[in-house]
């Protein structure tokens, strides 16, 4: 696996392990999509699809498709047993309602308080926010995986975001290929990093101010 | 019993610049024989009203290629790039709701509410120029019914009352949908006497559909593409 494929990993490895067995999930596409392969043993989660099932299964095997049956993404998956199908109108009544436990998602930008920017660059990308305002707005807890710089090093853990919001105030876990941040009402808490890096890099890569958790974690 | 008509007399009373809402989530579930029909008809200058534009060749993405339509309301336009694209030139004029607030301002137009309070878009520019409540401590902003006269659903099985049943993730849309248009217009791939598709398996019931349909194409996206 090459370094970048492995930091992701990594990354995915340590959210997956913060859901309790039982829990009602989430996952965003992209790199989120990846926490469902790496739940620790002995847990099981339920996977809720925002079109209109609990119980979203793998994707479905060539061939093996059927055209009812597809994820947010529009991709042809599965259902598993004790899954259950609704309308979209059910569908968001569980997100809105809080019934959703952890929503995982990516971001173009995050801030000190929460802020979540990652559905829109005007006049560059404007796809629609589809279901992630509600998603944000709506689950117990949101959880950010991303990488901690963009493309061109820059800072993606901001003071303030400068982009578009999908929601305020409501992120509660920053996770990044360097480090573990917990959003606080006093500000970010970094209590974990990554074991390929320091403190003092995490701080250096990170705009917002960061309060160091007295016992340090490593993933 | 509702009317069992062909997919060209279904369509066509809509005319330029009707509003009609269309089912499906990335063509999941899209009335492409309807939308075909529509299509060939001419239609055009329409208010279409979509979760998403789903594929450029495919079910409801297909009306904004061909350029039938003046307005777009949706939650995700991504993976048809010419929305986009028309979006930007100013061809069409989109507005961006996200999903579970589009769901709900249709059904609370075909439940008779005057609006839903969602904490949804709190704090971003969902909220620009909407009423926003404190209700318990908490910010809600005002969403008001969303209606219009045409919608198009696609059913497996309806009976000649218009009950349907919509498998699997196919529902999507299709219940607020049903609800919230004047003249709803079922396709559905059987069509079955009264008795024989079980109540306690109806999707949508019958009361709110205004004509049925023979499907004629297939049903699924996968297959149009393959």
């Amino acid at each position: 696996m090459d370094p970048k494929e492995l930091k992701r990993v990594r990354l995915v490895k340590r959210i997956a392990q913060e859901f309790p067995d039982g829990a009602l999930v989430n996952l965003g596409i992209g790199m989120p999509t990846m926490v469902a392969n790496y739940i620790p043993e002995g847990r099981t989660i339920l996977l809720h699809s925002e079109n209109g099932f609990t119980g979203l299964g793998p994707a479905a095997q060539k061939g093996k498709e059927d055209q009812r049956v597809v994820n947010a993404g529009g991709q042809p998956v599965t259902i598993i047993p004790g899954g259950a199908y609704f309308d979209s109108a059910m569908s968001f009544a569980i997100i809105r309602g809080g019934h959703v436990d952890y929503t995982v998602l990516g971001a173009l930008e995050v801030d000190m308080e929460g802020n979540l920017a990652n559905y829109m660059i005007p006049g560059k990308m404007v796809p629609g926010m589809g279901g992630a305002m509600d998603l944000v707005a709506g689950a117990r807890n949101v959880i950010i995986a991303m990488e901690h710089v963009n493309k061109n090093g820059a800072p993606k853990i901001l003071k303030k975001c400068s982009l578009p919001l999908t929601a305020k105030g409501e992120v509660d876990l920053i996770v990044t290929d360097m480090a573990f941040i917990r959003v606080t009402k006093k500000g970010l808490v970094l209590e974990e990093i990554a074991e390929d890096t320091t403190v003092e890099e995490v701080i250096k890569a990170t705009e917002a101010p960061l309060h160091i958790a007295g016992k340090m974690g490593k993933f | 019993m509702k009317p069992i008509l062909t997919a060209d007399k279904a369509v066509e009373d809509i005319k330029d610049g009707a509003t009609l809402m269309v089912a499906g989530f990335m063509g999941c579930g899209n009335a492409f024989t309807l939308v075909d029909a529509l299509i060939r008809k001419g239609t055009k200058d329409l208010n279409l009203i979509t979760s998403d534009t789903a594929y450029p060749d495919v079910g409801v993405g297909r009306i904004i290629c061909q350029n039938r339509a003046a307005t777009l309301t949706a939650s995700h336009i991504g993976t048809n790039p010419v929305s986009g694209q028309k979006m930007n030139s100013g061809e069409l004029k989109v507005t961006l709701v996200p999903q579970g607030t589009l769901a709900e301002r249709m059904r609370a137009k075909g439940a008779g509410l005057g609006g839903v309070l969602t904490p949804t878009g709190i704090g971003t520019a969902v909220e620009e120029g909407k009423q926003k409540l404190n209700i318990g401590g908490k910010d809600f902003l005002l969403e008001l019914p969303l209606g219009a006269e045409f919608a198009f659903i696609k059913a497996e099985v309806a009976d000649k009352y218009g009950n349907a049943y919509l498998p699997a993730a196919t529902k999507n849309m299709a219940v607020s949908m049903a609800m919230a248009a004047d003249h709803v217009i079922l396709e559905a791939e059987k069509i079955v006497e009264a008795g024989e598709l079980d109540p306690d398996r109806v999707t949508i019931p019958g009361v709110f559909i205004s004509a049925i349909v023979q499907s004629t194409l297939p049903a699924s996206n996968l297959q149009l593409k393959a």
